[in-house]
């Protein structure tokens, strides 16, 4: 980012881009055709340009580390940035469907590398449909953490295959997903918990965390509190519903 | 969609299918389905007690042998699928689907059938115990991407589905796959355009089989199904001449509409669409697969051309014997009184050493009474042909071929847009 400082798109005060420049809807059609750039395979993922403090050079070779965590849908990055700084040494990336919502993203990571030098460099965002190419981003197993935090709820029954967490699409998220992985899901909406909660019970290859389990992890207590969606319910006094799952190898398979 | 683009997809190429033993060819063309015994020298008469006449009311999409020959299957727009016994061809099964279906394969030992339907969903149909009607059940899914080519692993392992968004999917095909299968193997990833074909080649070093691919990019690809790893590509239209490896103006031009093994894999038949029909749209790859490269294989092209006839390929079929058996045609042309052409064409001769050949109609298994059959008619004119195979080149290219738009434009769409236009 240039330090432009009559850039009225950046708040002079924080530094940080200015959310009301970056007014979008509230809803994007999954199914539609996408008419931006995907990436053609794991391996065609371009870290430099994501990362480029920790890969320097463009078309690195150094497949050491990888994307670990995924926020599908991060919305305005709010879980992101607070996870940056709490596993400073994983790389992880927010996949956002809506092109502004997106632009948004990656002004307020690159001020805050330049506010705050050496920190927020493990954070990234990508424009894209995660519902259609999760695998052109993420190899086998690649995942220790995918989030989905307040999706679409999708009431009609129609459009229910809009939905993020969609019995067919656990398939391909248990395949990103290294065993022992945690896929993370939270809603204000009753309707929608119930039905992530039974999606994941209902699949053989994801089992629900024990309630020490969930106390334990500190990720846990930033799903509601660290999202944009998040504290807007919490100042509406309204309930969330969380479904925390592991990824497991299904009892029936020895491999 | 207007009715014009709409009108255009609604034309179905011509399918080709032959019984792995060479004991029968089925052709389908609109919602006909013809076949004739190669054995008995005469046409075959299909039987579904269900009376339903004609046996499909639209385009029929996918046809294939199947469980070493003792089945057969049909499927397209009209959402059914029906199974037929390839001794009496009589309808054993029908299946409704709620969408129109795509792509279709059948287990090695003949007891689910898998069918794609357009919005991406595989579905899977028990066929022990044969009743008349089945229910389908869901066994995966691409998320809202057509479903091109559906196909077994030479040991029944794993199912593996192509799409139009580039990708292979390879899913371990599970004990009880009624419940749906859930373990995906790999993704093989690579393709910059649809995928239209997947074949299975034997490789000594590699028990499971390589996998081969063919796409709207005008490559065939070689892929190791258990890693996902591409091993080869081959840019077929360079390969087989028909234009300067520098010369990328074109695209979408040759794309790859089929392909087919023959002798095992030792040879890898693709029909090519092209605009220029005067010459070659076939090329023939030949030399065997060593340490999972196909660079022999792609050195020595051959490519058919087929004197005298403007013929592009619709489909390939290839039983084990060193023959290959091609259709061209549409199911209907505007403007044109014969619906549903088709012309078969067989290529004989193949092996190592030999040119291929491509057969005279009197030479052709089953001679004039074939053609007959299967072609509807004894002959057509071949202007019709040209028309047909643009009407499936546009009609391809509108279902499978995404639009477009140059970053420019789409850069200068977002210019006034709020975080924009502030910047400067």
């Amino acid at each position: 980012m240039s330090k432009n400082e009559v850039n009225p798109t950046i708040s002079k005060s924080t530094g940080l881009p200015r959310k009301r420049f970056y007014r979008a809807r509230a809803h994007s059609n999954p199914l539609s055709d996408s008419h931006f750039p995907v990436s053609i395979s794991p391996s065609h993922v371009d870290y430099s340009l994501h990362y480029p403090q920790l890969f320097p050079s463009a078309g690195q070779a150094d497949s050491s580390k990888r994307i670990q965590f995924a926020d599908v849908g991060c919305g305005f990055g709010g879980l992101l940035i607070s996870l940056s700084t709490l596993f400073p040494e994983t790389l992880m990336i927010g996949m956002e469907l809506r092109d502004k919502v997106t632009e948004y993203v990656k002004e307020r990571i690159s001020s805050l590398r330049v506010a705050n030098p050496g920190q927020y460099q493990n954070v990234s965002v990508v424009r894209t449909n995660s519902m259609k190419y999760i695998p052109n981003y993420f190899g086998k197993g690649q995942l220790s953490k995918m989030f989905f935090l307040f999706p679409d709820p999708h009431f009609k029954e129609k459009n229910h295959r809009r939905r993020v967490i969609s019995p067919f699409l656990l398939d391909e998220y248990a395949y990103v997903l290294e065993v022992g992985g945690i896929i993370y899901t939270i809603t204000d909406v009753e309707e929608l918990g119930d039905w992530m909660k039974s999606c994941l019970e209902n699949h053989p290859m994801f089992e629900a965390l024990t309630k020490k389990e969930l106390e334990a992890d500190p990720v846990v207590k930033l799903l509601s509190s660290a999202t944009e969606e998040g504290q807007k319910v919490a100042r509406n006094g309204g309930q969330t519903f969380q479904a925390v799952f592991r990824r497991i190898v299904p009892s029936d398979q020895t491999s | 969609m207007d009715s014009e683009t709409k009108k255009d997809i609604e034309v179905a190429p011509a399918l080709i299918a032959v019984h792995p033993d060479q004991c029968s060819v089925a052709v389908a063309v609109g919602h006909h389905l013809r076949v004739f015994d190669l054995l008995a020298g005469s046409a075959v008469s299909l039987t579904d007690d269900s009376d339903a006449s004609p046996f499909h009311t639209d385009n029929i999409r996918a046809i294939r042998f199947g469980a070493k020959g003792k089945l057969f299957v049909s499927a397209g727009d009209d959402k059914t699928v029906k199974v037929w016994s390839t001794q009496s061809w009589r309808c054993l099964t029908s299946v409704s689907s709620e969408k129109r279906v795509s792509a279709v394969a059948i287990s090695d030992d003949g007891t689910y059938v898998c069918f794609a339907d357009k919005f991406g969903l595989v579905w899977i149909v028990d066929l022990d115990p044969p009743l008349r009607d089945k229910k389908p059940a869901p066994l995966l899914s691409h998320y809202c991407s057509i479903i091109t080519s559906l196909e077994f692993s030479p040991h029944g392992r794993f199912i593996l589905s192509a799409d139009r968004d580039f990708k292979i999917r390879v899913t371990c095909f599970p004990k009880n796959p009624l419940n749906g299968a859930h373990q995906i193997q790999s993704f093989c990833l690579g393709h910059t355009e649809f995928v239209s074909c997947l074949a299975f080649v034997q490789a000594q070093e590699c028990p499971q089989g390589l996998l081969l691919s063919g796409s709207g990019d005008a490559t065939v690809r070689l892929w190791n199904v258990d890693s996902g790893a591409l091993l080869d590509t081959c840019e077929v239209a360079t390969k087989a001449g028909l234009l300067e490896s520098d010369d990328k103006a074109e695209e979408h031009e040759h794309a790859v509409t089929d392909l087919c093994t023959v002798l095992d894999g030792l040879l890898v038949a693709v029909a090519i669409q092209r605009q220029d029909y005067h010459y070659s749209i076939l090329s023939f790859l030949t030399g065997r697969i060593l340490f999972g490269f196909l660079t022999s294989l792609f050195d020595n092209a051959v490519v058919v051309s087929i004197a005298g006839e403007a013929f592009v390929p619709t489909c390939l079929a290839s039983p084990s014997a060193g023959k290959l058996w091609m259709v061209t045609g549409v199911s209907t042309l505007p403007g044109c009184n014969f619906p549903a052409l088709a012309r078969v064409k067989v290529i004989s001769g193949i092996d190592d050493e030999q040119e291929p050949v491509v057969m005279g109609d009197n030479g052709i298994p089953g001679g004039e009474k074939l053609l007959e059959t299967l072609q509807g008619t004894a002959s057509v004119d071949d202007n019709a042909f040209l028309a047909a195979a643009e009407a499936v080149k546009t009609a391809m290219g509108q279902l499978l071929i995404k639009k477009q738009y140059p970053s420019e434009n789409r850069e200068s769409r977002k210019k006034c847009r709020n975080d924009r236009k502030l910047k400067g």
